[in-house]
C-alpha cells in the first residue's frame, strides 16, 4: 500500500482526467452531498430526453419520399395501432394490419424502411443507406420501397411474402441508448415468409455516421451478404458460416 | 376438488386450473397480457385473488403449475421440499399465510419467517405475494433474514451492499479499472465487483478475472470478483487455473427456458464444485451468483405449464429463485427493468415487480439483490428508479447494482449510479458490509460519522487508487 501512496500525481492539471481518459463511462462526476452535481444530472437528462424523443417521435414518410424522389414508395402499418401498444405487443408489430394489400412485384428484392424503436434513425439515415445500397445492386430488380409504421423486424417477412420477392432487407431504427439515439440496423432475410426465425436473418447494426458505420461500409456488407445469400439460397446462421466475414461490431 | 369460483357483483368467476388462478390473480403487467394469461378485467383479478386467498397452502404440494414429469425445476422443488420447515404454516390458507407473515413481521420475529424457507415452494411464495400490497412486501421482506459470505458478509441487519459493475464496450483493462476505482471511491463494491464481458470467451474471462483479482489483492479489499460469462465459459476458466471467486449464471423458472440459456442443473452443480474447491473464501463459502428476471421464460417461448397453458411471469420468476436456492448462492438479483416494456411497461409495473422479486427471493432463502434499471423504450425514468431503490432499501434488500453515472456503456441501459447507493444508505441509515466498511475506514475514505467522504484528487486514498488506473 505504501508504494502506491508514493506514486506521483499525474502531471496534467486535472488528476481525475486519468479516469476520464480511460473510458466513455460516466466516471469522476463529483458529488453534491450523496447525489450528483446539478450539471452532471442535467447532462444525463439531456441524453435520456434525446433517447425518449427518438422512440416516440412519429415516423414521417415524407422525409423518405423527399430524399428518394426517384423511387415509388408504398406505406404499410403493422397490426399495432399506436405506439403504446406497439411497445407492449411485439407480436402485433410483426404482423400487417388487417386488410393490408400489396401489389405483387416482379422483383428480386424488397427494401422495407421501418420505424422500429427509433423513427429518428430512419429520418436521419434511411435514405442515405438506401441510396448507397441500391447503387451496389445493379444486378437486382427491386420492388417499390415500403415504409412501415409501428414495425418490428419480422414485419419484413409479411411484406416480402406479399410482394413475392426472393429477399427482403429491413432498415429499422434500433433501440436508443443514452449515447446513440439515431442508430439504424439492417436485417436481411432470404425467401421471406411469416414464421422465419431470427436465426435465419443476417444483421448489420449501428449504421450511424459519423459515429458508427458509414452508409458505404454498411451497404458493402449488405450487398455482399445478398450475393452470398442468392448463391446459397438461404440467409442467417448458414450464411454467416460460409459467407463474407462481417465487420467488427456489425453482428 | 372444490370448484374454484366466486361471485362478485352478480358475476360468477371460475378458474379451471391452478395455472389460470395464479395468472388472473397477478397484479397487472404487460408480459402477462402478451402471454395471454392476464385477468381480463379488474374485477376478474380481484375475484382470482379472493379465490386464491381461500386456497390451502398445502395445495401446492399436491397440484402443480408446471408438471412434475416434464420439468426438472418442478422435480427439484418437490423432491427437496422440507415438510418439517413447512409445518408451522402447513394448515393455513394463502390468505391466512399473508396475515401470519405480517403479524410475525410486525412483532420482529425474524426467526419464524426465515425458518420457513426450506418448507416453501416458489408457487406458495408467488401466491402470497399476489395478495400483498407493496407495503406488505416491504414489511415482510425486511424481517426475512438471509446471511451469506465469501470474503465479505452480506445480509446483516442495517447493512446495504452494492455490486460495482464496471462494464466496458471492449473489455478494455484500463477502462474497466477506471470504473472500478470510481466505484470504490464512492463506497461501492462490497457485494461483488462484477463485470458483464463484451465477449464471452475463456481467454477474455480469464484476463478480466486476473485484472480484478489484482486490484482486490493489491488493495486488500474484502470483496469478491465475478465475470458474468456463461457457466461453461467459467468452467473452462477454472480448468485454466483462473482466480474464480464466483460462478455466475442467468437462470429461469422452467427446464426449457434453462435449456434456452444453455444450462442444466448438473452443469451448475459441476461449476459450483469447481469454485468451492478453490477455497477462496475468508468469512464464508457461498460461491455462486445468479441473475433472474420476470419475462425471461416468455421471451424464450418456454413459459407454459399444465396442459400447455401460459404461466404468469411472476410465478415463473419465483421458480427461477428455487433453481438458484439449490446452489447456496452468495448473491442473486433480478434485473427487473432490463427486459423491456413488453414485460414490464412502466414505472408502476417495474416498482411492483422489483418488490415482488425481492420478497419472493428472500422468503425462499435467497440473498436477494436487485438491478434497479430501465431501458429507454419503457415508460420509466430516474424518479421511478429512486422510488424503487428507496423502497428496496427499506425492505432490506441485500444489495443494489451500480454503474458509473447510471449509464452502462456496454449493455446500453440505465442502472443506478454509485451516488444512488450513497443516497439510499444515508436516507435509510444503513451501512456497507462490515468487512468492507472497515476497509473504507482503513483507506481513510470515511469521515467521523462513517459517511463516504467527498475527496479531492490529492487525498492519499485517491492517489493510491488512481495509481491503479494509471498503471
Amino acid at each position: 500500500m505504501s508504494s502506491a501512496l508514493d506514486q506521483p500525481l499525474p502531471p496534467d492539471g486535472d488528476p481525475w482526467a486519468v479516469l476520464r481518459r480511460a473510458t466513455r463511462a460516466r466516471v469522476a462526476l463529483g458529488r453534491a452531498g450523496d447525489a450528483l452535481p446539478t450539471s452532471r444530472e442535467l447532462e444525463f437528462r439531456v441524453a435520456h430526453a434525446a433517447a425518449r424523443d427518438a422512440v416516440h417521435q412519429p415516423l414521417d414518410p415524407g422525409v423518405v419520399r423527399d430524399l428518394l424522389p426517384a423511387h415509388e414508395v408504398l406505406e404499410v402499418h403493422s397490426a399495432a395501432p399506436d405506439r403504446a401498444i406497439y411497445l407492449q405487443r411485439p407480436d402485433l408489430g410483426r404482423r400487417l394490419a388487417e386488410g393490408t394489400s400489396l401489389p405483387r412485384a416482379d422483383a428480386d428484392l424488397a427494401v422495407v424502411i421501418a420505424d422500429g424503436l427509433s423513427p429518428r434513425a430512419v429520418h436521419e439515415h434511411a435514405a442515405g443507406l438506401t441510396t448507397a445500397l441500391l447503387e451496389r445492386l445493379s444486378g437486382w430488380t427491386v420492388a417499390p420501397l415500403v415504409v412501415a409504421h409501428q414495425a418490428r423486424v419480422a414485419l419484413g417477412d409479411a411484406v416480402g411474402a406479399a410482394l413475392g420477392v426472393r429477399a427482403v432487407v429491413v432498415l429499422i431504427g434500433e433501440r436508443p441508448g443514452l449515447s446513440s439515439a439515431d442508430s439504424l440496423g439492417v436485417y436481411l432475410t432470404w425467401d421471406p415468409r411469416p414464421g422465419r426465425a431470427d436465426s435465419e436473418r443476417n444483421c448489420v447494426s449501428n449504421v450511424r455516421p459519423p459515429h458508427g458505420l458509414s452508409y458505404a461500409q454498411a451497404a458493402d456488407t449488405v450487398a455482399a451478404l445478398l450475393s452470398a445469400a442468392r448463391e446459397l439460397g438461404a440467409s442467417g446462421v448458414a450464411l454467416k458460416d460460409e459467407g463474407p466475414a462481417l465487420p467488427a461490431g456489425a453482428g | 376438488m372444490t370448484r374454484r369460483r366466486t361471485t362478485l357483483g352478480g358475476h360468477t368467476y371460475e378458474f379451471p386450473t391452478l395455472v389460470e388462478l395464479m395468472a388472473r390473480a397477478t397484479p397487472a403487467r404487460s408480459g402477462d397480457v402478451l402471454a395471454g394469461c392476464a385477468a381480463e378485467s379488474a374485477a376478474e383479478r380481484v375475484a382470482a385473488q379472493t379465490v386464491l386467498a381461500d386456497l390451502p397452502l398445502a395445495t401446492f404440494l399436491e397440484e402443480q403449475v408446471v408438471g412434475y414429469d416434464e420439468d426438472d425445476v418442478t422435480r427439484l422443488v418437490l423432491d427437496t421440499h422440507d415438510r418439517a420447515a413447512f409445518a408451522p404454516v402447513a394448515s393455513l390458507t394463502v390468505g391466512e399465510f399473508r396475515d401470519r407473515l405480517l403479524a410475525w413481521a410486525a412483532a420482529g420475529d425474524e426467526a419464524a419467517i426465515s425458518g420457513l424457507a426450506p418448507g416453501l415452494t416458489p408457487e406458495m411464495v408467488a401466491a402470497v405475494s399476489k395478495l400483498m400490497r407493496n407495503a406488505d412486501l416491504v414489511a415482510v421482506g425486511r424481517r426475512t433474514r438471509v446471511v451469506t459470505g465469501l470474503r465479505s458478509t452480506l445480509g446483516l441487519p442495517g447493512r446495504l451492499a452494492s455490486r460495482l459493475q464496471p462494464n466496458h464496450p471492449t473489455d478494455d483493462p484500463l477502462g474497466v479499472t477506471a470504473s472500478i476505482v470510481d466505484g470504490l471511491l464512492q463506497g461501492c463494491g462490497d457485494a461483488v465487483i462484477g463485470i458483464n464481458p463484451a465477449t464471452d470467451s475463456p481467454a477474455r474471462t480469464v484476463a478480466l478475472l486476473e485484472l480484478v483479482d489484482t486490484v482486490i489483492s493489491r488493495y486488500e479489499i474484502p470483496t469478491q470478483s465475478c465475470v458474468l460469462a456463461h457457466v461453461t465459459t467459467t468452467l473452462r476458466a477454472l480448468e485454466l487455473g483462473a482466480p474464480v471467486d464466483l460462478v455466475f449464471q442467468s437462470v429461469a423458472g422452467t427446464q426449457p427456458a434453462n435449456r434456452g440459456f444453455g444450462v442444466t442443473l448438473d452443469l451448475l452443480a459441476e461449476a459450483r464444485a469447481g469454485a468451492l474447491a478453490l477455497g477462496r473464501g475468508t468469512v464464508g463459502s457461498n460461491v455462486t451468483y445468479f441473475e433472474t428476471g420476470q419475462g425471461s421464460a416468455l421471451s424464450a417461448d418456454a413459459h407454459r405449464g399444465i396442459e400447455g397453458r401460459p404461466v404468469d411471469q411472476q410465478t415463473l420468476e419465483a421458480r427461477a429463485h428455487a433453481v438458484a436456492r439449490h446452489f447456496e448462492p452468495l448473491l442473486v438479483n433480478t434485473v427487473v427493468g432490463f427486459i423491456g416494456p413488453e414485460y414490464l411497461y412502466d414505472g408502476k409495473q417495474v416498482l411492483r415487480a422489483g418488490l415482488e422479486d425481492h420478497f419472493c427471493g428472500k422468503l425462499l432463502g435467497l440473498p436477494m439483490g436487485v438491478d434497479v434499471c430501465y431501458t429507454n423504450h419503457a415508460e420509466v425514468d430516474e424518479d421511478d428508479m429512486d422510488a424503487l431503490m428507496l423502497l428496496l432499501g427499506a425492505a432490506g434488500v441485500t444489495f443494489l447494482i451500480a454503474v458509473p453515472g447510471a449509464d452502462d456503456v456496454m449493455l446500453h441501459y440505465q442502472s443506478l449510479a454509485f451516488s444512488d447507493v450513497l443516497t439510499t444508505r444515508s436516507v435509510l441509515g444503513v451501512r456497507p458490509a462490515p468487512e468492507f466498511e472497515d476497509w473504507l475506514a482503513r483507506m481513510d475514505l470515511l469521515d467521523d460519522a462513517g459517511r463516504v467522504r467527498e475527496l479531492t484528487a490529492d487525498a492519499p486514498a485517491v492517489r493510491a487508487l488512481l495509481a491503479a488506473a494509471a498503471s
